[in-house]
């Protein structure tokens, strides 16, 4: 492991709260830039969205700023990608919360959580594997994340390998994502204290290693 | 499992911690980051600031102890007191709050909630009601429980999250700072009426007390401010009792007992 800090940008498209996925990333070994607008993609080495709330302000917050075509491009390009609760959803194709259209990166659409005996689900819940990845190395299966959100990514094919992990809250839900270097997770690792740190350590140690999981890793 | 929270709530006068008892009194209880990040270490879930100054020219020394705050706890962080327009909560999300509590402003202006929400998500808009048993009625207080309204508690609960309130932070005036614990006649009464997620507040005396918010008053979250600063109960102690209720909990690794 280098001393070398990559270089990480957090697209900032007005949805609040920047400042504590900013210090965790930080805090973790990055080097954290706030992108307004994707020039500040060019000399990043990996780029995390995250976001809380509705995916229709969203989508046109980001398209105003000229951001959806650079960052379905860095995907498409299989680049270190990390996408934080709206910006796990945003992959998917399209959300049933308000019809807008999002990334579709990944088949399925963004879905209310159903049978929950409350909504929002707002609170710490288990985040069980469904199989080994570097992103929770170091984490226990079924250690606690915090989650704030009444939607949820559906992958169109349930047994889908690109889920990592699920989580229960009335219904079982996806709660973690990778395919290759796109990665997204639910919950907010920059608010579920000492386990989320280290998932955000692993991810920039895996942006370090150039986004390639170590060889004999499932990914 | 969805674990039921346990939150410290940090009243912030100047840039203070401060406690009173039923709304006045106030004793000066430390550094809100610095007090912030020691219940992060034990096990805190949450944590819930209120400004109860909230007079506007002193904004600024709010979202400065947010910021610093927010750097320093890796937990979830909501902040109430004196926001009155969409500009103002983004301001304080920005500034590192998750979560931005309503309360006189919500009453005054309900279309406040709305707009909030539909900038923001539900999820980042709480509802915070103050409330006063009246007789065989609960009533809605504003302006930190000195101006009573015409509102009932539960029929305000209904609408507060009709109008897009995520979640509900409901104080019994009658019981806050008192000790003689949560009013879970008033909680059950919100619970069994709205399905977004209610924190019980005012009255904490003891472990029982967080027991009996959450198995009789239906809430999902408890919350609590002077046995945590005084060190009367730690935060395990309270999820030990939790736990052995049955209720789930997120295990504290936190060095406090």
């Amino acid at each position: 492991m280098s001393d070398v800090r990559p270089r990480i940008a957090v697209v900032d498209y007005g949805a609040g709260n920047l400042v504590s996925i900013e210090q965790g990333l930080t805090a973790s070994g990055a080097e954290v830039v706030v992108a307004r607008d994707p020039a500040a993609f060019e000399r990043a080495d990996a780029i995390v969205v995250p976001g809380v709330g509705a995916a229709a302000p969203a989508m046109d917050r980001l398209r105003d700023a000229g951001f959806v075509e650079p960052i379905v491009g860095w995907i498409a390009a299989d680049r270190p990608f990390l996408g934080v609760c709206l910006g796990l959803q945003l992959l998917f194709e399209a959300s049933d919360e308000d019809g807008a259209q999002t990334f579709g990166v990944l088949p399925g659409r963004t879905r209310r959580l159903e049978d929950a005996p409350t909504l929002p689900h707002i609170g710490w819940n288990q985040v069980v594997r469904r199989r080994d990845h570097p992103l929770f190395g170091g984490i226990a299966d079924g250690a606690d994340f915090y989650f704030v959100h009444s939607y949820a990514g559906a992958p169109t094919d349930a047994t889908d390998d690109v889920i990592l992990a699920e989580t229960e809250h009335g219904t079982r839900f996806v709660s973690a994502v990778a395919r290759g270097n796109l990665l997204g997770v639910q919950f907010h690792p920059e608010r579920s204290g000492d386990d989320g740190l280290r998932l955000l350590a692993n991810f920039v140690s895996l942006v370090r290693a150039g986004g390639r999981a170590p060889a004999g890793v499932a990914s | 499992m969805l674990r039921r929270r346990v939150i410290p709530c940090l009243d912030v006068a100047d840039g203070r911690v401060v406690k009173g008892t039923r709304f006045v009194d106030l004793v000066d209880e430390g550094d809100p980051p610095e007090l912030a990040e020691r219940y992060a270490r034990e096990g805190a879930d949450e944590l819930v600031f209120l400004d109860i100054t909230a007079a506007p020219e002193r904004r600024g020394t709010l979202l400065d102890v947010v910021e610093r705050t927010a750097r320093r706890a890796f937990i979830p962080l909501t902040v109430g007191g004196g926001v009155r327009t969409v500009d103002e909560m983004r301001d304080v999300l920005r500034a590192g709050a998750d979560k931005v509590s309503l309360n006189t402003a919500a009453v005054a202006e309900p279309e406040l909630v709305t707009a909030c929400a539909r900038r923001f998500g539900s999820q980042a808009v709480v509802v915070a009601i103050d409330v006063l048993r009246d007789g065989p009625r609960w009533t809605v207080y504003v302006k930190g429980g000195r101006e009573a309204t015409p509102l009932d508690a539960v029929e305000w609960a209904q609408r507060a999250v009709e109008l897009g309130a995520g979640e509900l932070l409901v104080t019994s005036i009658d019981r806050d700072g008192t000790g003689l614990g949560f009013d879970t006649e008033l909680l059950r009464a919100i619970t069994d009426r709205v399905s977004v997620p209610v924190i019980a507040s005012g009255g904490a005396a003891g472990p029982a007390d967080f027991v009996a918010a959450v198995r009789d008053g239906g809430a999902d979250a408890v919350l609590a401010a002077s046995i945590f600063h005084r060190r009367i109960h730690s935060i395990a102690s309270v999820k030990a009792a939790m736990a052995d209720a049955g209720l789930p909990v997120r295990a504290t690794t936190g060095a406090a007992a």
